[in-house]
This record gives C-alpha cells, sequence and structure tokens, in this order.
C-alpha cells in the first residue's frame, strides 16, 4: 500500500513515513491513520496536550474579487451557501456549506476574511468539484485558485496555545475562529483558532518549502505528538462534528443535520439577504416548519460499538425502523461506543431509547445531545 | 501442538481440544481493541464460521472458527479487559477452546514456521 502509485502524497509524506506512521488511502491521498503510539494514545494525548495532524489533502481555495472590493467576492460567494458571509470581519472565519438546488449538501467548509480576498478550506474528497462550482459561479466576479504550494496542519489541545506561544507570543490575543499572519521560525504562516477535535487549537497553513521544517520544530516539543485520520476521526465524533461523506450528503439539509447554527439571520427568512442560495426553498421551509428527521448523538447503553449504517429501531424487536446510524465508533475520552445518526422527528427528544441493530442483535441505544465532551474553544 | 490459520488465528492443541486465540501479528495490525465478544458455550461452528468479533476505535472484525467443532470454554478475561488481546495475544488472551469435531483435519492447518513466511 505503501507505494500505490495512483495515491498523492502531501509535502509531510516522507516525515510521515520516518515517524513510522501506517499509511492508508484517504481521498486519493495516502494518509497516515495512526502512528506507532496507536489511536487510542493518539487521542488520549490530544484530550491532554496537544496533537499534531497534516491536513494537507485538504483544498485551499483563494477567491479574490476582481473589482479589490471583498464585499462583492462576499456576495458572490453567498450565492452557494446559506451563510452571513458579507458580515464576516476582516481576520474572522465561519463554518459554511455548498448546498445543492435540493437543499442538500455538497461540502462543508471554512470561510475566512483575509481583507483583500476569501481564504477557503474545503474537503479533499470535494475540492475538485468544489473548485469548479466555485469557478462557475464566481468567475464573473472574482479569480478562484486552489493553492498548491502550502501544506496546511493542525495543532490541536489544551496544550497548543503554549505551544504556539514559544514560538510567537501574540498567539493567546487570537480567539476562537480568529485567523492572522504569523512568522513561526521565520516562516510566514496562516494561522486560524480553529479546528476538528473539539479542543482548542490552531490551523496553520505553510508554504509548501517550508513545511517540513516548521513541522519538525512543533513535533520536537515534548507536549506535542503526531497523530493520525483514526484519531481524527474519534476526536471529531466525540466533539460532535460532522464528517462530510459519512453524517453529511448531497441526501441531507442542512436543517436535518441541525446544521441550522451555520446559517446566519441575513440569510433566513425575514434577513436582509433572504435566500438566494441553491435549494433555499427547501432549506428556508424546513427552518420554519421542522424536517421530518434529524442529525442526534447517540450514545449505546452497553459496550459494543454502532458503526455508521446501523439500523435504528423504536422496539428492541426491529419492527419499527426510525433511523440510521451514520458515524459510530468508539470514544477513547467516553471510555465507552458513542455514535451520531439521523432519527425521524417524534424519536429525536434526548434520553429517547432506540435500538441499533448490530451482527443481528438490537442493543439499546439513548438519543444523546452533542457535543459528547465539553468543547473547550477561547471564545 | 501448535498450528495456525491464514486468517491469524492460533491453536494450541491439546487431547482433541484446541485452544483459539488471535495472533500477534493480527492484534498489532487491528490496534487497541476496546470490545469483544464471544461465542455461547456449547455453541457448534464449522471452519470459516465467524465466532467471535472484535472491535477497535475505529473497526469490527471477525474472527473465523478455525476448524468444526465445538466451543467448551470461553475466556472471560478479555471480555472484561479487550486491551489484554493486545499486551498477550497469544498467551492470557486467548479467546475460546473448541472440542474438535474431526482432530485430524489440524493436521492440515500451518505450523508455526509457515505461518512465520506468510507475515513476513
Amino acid at each position: 500500500m505503501e507505494d500505490n502509485p495512483h495515491l498523492k502524497h502531501t509535502p509531510l509524506h516522507a516525515l510521515h513515513l520516518s515517524l513510522g506512521a501506517r499509511m492508508v488511502p484517504f481521498a486519493g491521498y495516502e494518509m497516515p491513520v495512526q502512528y506507532p503510539d496507536g489511536v487510542m494514545k493518539e487521542h488520549q494525548h490530544t484530550r491532554v496536550a496537544a496533537g499534531l495532524f497534516d491536513v494537507s489533502h485538504m483544498g485551499q481555495v483563494i477567491v479574490r474579487p476582481k473589482s479589490g472590493k471583498i464585499e462583492d467576492a462576499a456576495l458572490a460567494l453567498e450565492k452557494l451557501v446559506p451563510v452571513d458571509v458579507l458580515g464576516l470581519a476582516e481576520g474572522r472565519q465561519r463554518y459554511g456549506l455548498f448546498t445543492n438546488a435540493e437543499g442538500g449538501i455538497l461540502d462543508d467548509l471554512m470561510i475566512t476574511n483575509r481583507g483583500d480576498h476569501l481564504f477557503l478550506v474545503v474537503n479533499a474528497a470535494c475540492k475538485d468539484a468544489d473548485f469548479e462550482l466555485l469557478k462557475k459561479g464566481l468567475s464573473d466576479t472574482c479569480d478562484v485558485t486552489m493553492i498548491a504550494d502550502r501544506a496546511l496542519i493542525a495543532l490541536q489541545g489544551p496544550r497548543a496555545e503554549a505551544v504556539l506561544g514559544e514560538l510567537w507570543a501574540d498567539v493567546s490575543d487570537m480567539r476562537f475562529m480568529d485567523v492572522t499572519e504569523a512568522d513561526l521560525h521565520d516562516v510566514t504562516c496562516i494561522i486560524s483558532r480553529s479546528g476538528y477535535t473539539g479542543e482548542d487549537g490552531f490551523e496553520i497553513s505553510i508554504p509548501v518549502v517550508s513545511a517540513v521544517d516548521v513541522t519538525q520544530r512543533l513535533l520536537e516539543h515534548p507536549d506535542v505528538k503526531p497523530i493520525g485520520l483514526g484519531a481524527r476521526d474519534s476526536l471529531r465524533l466525540e466533539a460532535g462534528l460532522c464528517l462530510y461523506g459519512n453524517d453529511i450528503d448531497t441526501t441531507t439539509t442542512p436543517v436535518e443535520a441541525a446544521l441550522e447554527w451555520a446559517m446566519q439571520k441575513a440569510r433566513r427568512a425575514g434577513g436582509a439577504r433572504e435566500g438566494g442560495f441553491p435549494g433555499a426553498d427547501r432549506i428556508l421551509g424546513q427552518l420554519a416548519e421542522g424536517a421530518s428527521r434529524r442529525r442526534v448523538g447517540l450514545k449505546p447503553e452497553g459496550r459494543a460499538p454502532v458503526r455508521g449504517g446501523a439500523k435504528l429501531f423504536a422496539d428492541a424487536e426491529g419492527k419499527t425502523p426510525v433511523g440510521q446510524v451514520t458515524s459510530g465508533g468508539f470514544g477513547p475520552s467516553l471510555d465507552g461506543p458513542v455514535a451520531m445518526g439521523y432519527v425521524d422527528a417524534g424519536h429525536v427528544e434526548n434520553g429517547t431509547t432506540l435500538f441499533a441493530e448490530v451482527r443481528g442483535k438490537y442493543l439499546p441505544v439513548a438519543v444523546a445531545a452533542l457535543p459528547f465532551v465539553k468543547q473547550t474553544y477561547k471564545r | 501442538m501448535l498450528k495456525f490459520t491464514e486468517e491469524h488465528e492460533w491453536l494450541k492443541i491439546e487431547a482433541g481440544v484446541a485452544t483459539v486465540g488471535i495472533t500477534e501479528h493480527a492484534a498489532g495490525q487491528l490496534g487497541d481493541l476496546v470490545f469483544v465478544e464471544l461465542p455461547e458455550t456449547g455453541s457448534t461452528f464449522s471452519k470459516g464460521d465467524s465466532a467471535a468479533t472484535v472491535e477497535s476505535v475505529k473497526a469490527a472484525s471477525d474472527v473465523y472458527c478455525p476448524l468444526d467443532g465445538e466451543v467448551v470454554e470461553v475466556n472471560q478475561a478479555i471480555v472484561d479487559d479487550p486491551s489484554l488481546v493486545n499486551s498477550d495475544p497469544q498467551g492470557a488472551a486467548w479467546f475460546f477452546k473448541l472440542k474438535l469435531t474431526n482432530p485430524g483435519d489440524a493436521d492440515a492447518l500451518l505450523d508455526e514456521k509457515a505461518y512465520k513466511e506468510l507475515v513476513a
């Protein structure tokens, strides 16, 4: 698997191998699923110290307004996302969703106002389609560029701020979802205070030529360990965060996915720029009237993990189907199984007992509030 | 007699009863185990049936019955502490004891040398 010629490499590929990573195919890339410590220890290290993740496979896109006015780029992007982009202040980041005409989700992304342009981070598996969507939708007013010369890493966990603080004193001025430029070891990086673990942390975009150097220096810190995709998944699951392709896709709407919080007032009914994004009729209709199903947290009552794909029933005999698990596994910080999935309205109240079909048995699971772990963002 | 399967189980066979577990190689590939489901004592399996399930943080995997037989004892210790399978897979973390229907069938399984070559 290590030499599959069809898989792309990130700029940190050789570093992963030198660290003893087990590499797997992921979204067209060969990526580290775990290092010698293993998923469990990597997960726990991130929750108590700092984990370093290579997320260079994700797409980094620049949207630059031809007029030079950032408002023009914001308004253009608003045609593709149900998000208030115009209201996003310079140096701030916001979660967003590309929707389709049916109100389904094409991808989720991060949107940053960088003053003279918008900076987007999109999922690896969707980045080519997203780039086409952006070019098609925005080309008359904006130049859309996929960045190929920057790596992207994430430093996550309660020690992340202190670790970065040793290289750059102003880090403590940043709040959750702030984005700024800073020099780390004389390399100009774009740093955002965000992540995908539920922990305080940072995502750092680094010029490719310096990516290995900066990453290696961060890894030299005794509080920092490299973390693979395995722990990235268990961390985000405990944090209640969606994985595109599992928990959200073109068949789920933002309302069904319980992501209404990503749609600000300006884009909702009665807002200054109501609608005007693909699928607005359906999505705004669901906002007003509710959807027939909803994404919820699910806490299996026993020890057995309940995985994505497991069917959910209202009864212990499997007679009344009410939904399906979309992500599930073991939560090392909870020392027990955790899951999320879609459940028909009427069965979504916290504490409702449902039954998940696992290997022919019907295991009790409780509808539970997300996230499963307390988020420690520095707001 | 110590035997192995291509599905990465080991069998220690004494007087027609095989103590069955997964190999160190398999445990390493699976990673940290968090859940083990064992068969009921008294249940019978054919070779190749799924007899047990192990789950890591990431995924579930079947443990196949290596020969025809009846389960006469299971190791509750690995249900109570699945990490034992990672720390001592070919010792304390055996899965179940199988009374073989045809003890002679074991001759066709891999010996230690052949198994080591398989995973080398």
